[in-house]
């Protein structure tokens, strides 16, 4: 702050504008240090005041809401289709209904976002890949799957064998129940040891391919293999 | 009716230039931001990379309209306004512990409130910058920017709220708006909450 040197300053006049100033600038950026643990360490706290509030009014259980595209796409059961092409065997198109009578799968696990904040314990409901792909039958050489969104031009990649990790799933329940639109319905990818932009939502369409061409944010250079806590610089 | 003589000039034509346009910045990324960050309004306005745009561009006009009425407005006076808000006198101690007492022509809670929100301002731009950089570069991304610049969001809210409930609202102070508008407060008012302010002038 570029003041002038006081001049003929009484003696009891103290800078405290200055002071505050500094003071509060300093400890906000020293904040970029240590506001995230000690944010979570409060949240336990936060909580019940967050509940007491109408739903999406703060980001609910710490959710936020990322899309790329101008609107949201809309799921419509009767018209929805599931698409699973590529280098497999018996290309097929799944309805809703099919997709529900497949056998399903339950866990509970947190979902970390590339930007800082994480959400505990999430229910997800869904099926494993290995059942999806068990539709379709991929051929010798297939390695990769591509997730195409409804939500164009998003796109992302899981090679088979990350798709197939124990917790790794085709999410159509969250929290109890059917997928909410902003969170991707009907169905999500879930793969909770990875950033959140390689869990694509409003899923139509997955591609198994030899190769992995690069998914929306790794064309901006973001990491393809997106491990929480050993990429993106984190 | 009033006469001329029962005025005084309170905020000069560059202290209203800079305070309204922050203010009127703040309120359009407060706008635009609430949409990129509450869900219910994330999901019924979509349009999530033009919001973005806009709030991004709106920090932009934001600084560089202030910078901007810095470099052509009275830098002299702004400089002396800098060392009003800056110093506080035993006055100022006792008041902030509620004595009453005489003040200037900013009270000791306004030149806090000063401090604050130009603190909030340098917070919210470098946090708003590296969220946009760490997007761009993965080197510069910190995993508590976000923390940092949704609690900035909170705090301000705060200060705002208090600030528009004693400049439009509160009856012994809501004339106050009238200097920061026209630039004249009457000096019977002046008197009354900024007694030393008329002493120094007079």
């Amino acid at each position: 702050m570029p003041l002038d040197a006081p001049r003929e300053t009484p003696s009891d006049l103290r800078p405290y504008g200055r002071r505050s100033f500094l003071g509060v600038t300093a400890v906000g950026l020293s904040s970029l240090l240590w506001a995230r643990p000690v944010w979570r360490s409060l949240s336990g706290i936060a909580r019940p005041v967050e509940n007491a509030l109408p739903a999406g009014l703060v980001p609910s259980g710490g959710w936020r809401i990322y899309t790329v595209a101008a609107t949201m796409p809309r799921f419509d059961p009767k018209t929805w289709r599931l698409r699973i092409d590529g280098l497999v065997e018996r290309p097929v198109t799944l309805t809703y209904h099919d997709l529900l009578g497949l056998p399903r799968a339950e866990q509970v696990s947190d979902f970390h976002c590339v930007t800082g904040w994480t959400v505990r314990h999430v229910h997800w409901g869904g099926v494993r890949f290995r059942d999806l792909l068990a539709q379709a039958r991929p051929l010798d050489g297939a390695r990769v799957l591509s997730f195409v969104s409804a939500e164009r031009p998003y796109v992302d990649t899981l090679t088979i064998e990350q798709a197939e990790l124990p917790d790794a799933m085709l999410a159509y329940e969250m929290d109890g129940k059917p997928l909410r639109r902003e969170h991707g319905a009907p169905v999500r990818v879930v793969i909770p040891d990875m950033y959140g932009y390689k869990n694509v939502k409003w899923v139509e369409r997955i591609v198994v391919g030899r190769s992995a061409g690069a998914g929306y944010w790794e064309i901006q250079g973001y990491d393809v293999n997106a491990w929480v806590g050993r990429s993106n610089g984190l | 009716m009033a006469s001329e003589a029962d005025y005084v000039v309170r905020f000069s034509r560059t202290e209203r230039a800079l305070h309204w346009i922050h203010a009127s910045s703040f309120l359009a990324l407060l706008a635009s931001g609430l949409v990129l960050y509450v869900p219910s309004l994330s999901e019924r306005v979509a349009r999530r990379p033009l919001v973005k745009d806009v709030h991004v561009y709106t920090a932009i006009a934001w600084i560089v309209l202030l910078a901007l009425v810095v470099a052509v407005g009275d830098r002299r006076g702004l400089r002396g306004t800098l060392r009003e808000l800056d110093l506080f006198d035993e006055d100022d101690r006792l008041w902030l512990r509620r004595v009453p007492r005489p003040q200037g022509r900013f009270n000791a809670g306004q030149k806090l409130n000063a401090a604050l929100t130009a603190s909030f301002a340098v917070l919210f731009s470098v946090s708003g910058f590296l969220l946009w950089l760490g997007e761009r570069d993965t080197r510069f991304r910190f995993a508590s920017t976000i923390v940092l610049h949704d609690g900035l969001m909170y705090a301000s809210l705060a200060l705002l709220l208090g600030h528009l409930y004693l400049a439009v609202l509160y009856p012994a102070t809501r004339h106050s708006l009238r200097g920061m508008t026209v630039g004249t407060v009457r000096r019977d008012w002046a008197l009354r909450h900024h007694a030393k302010w008329l002493e120094e002038d007079a």
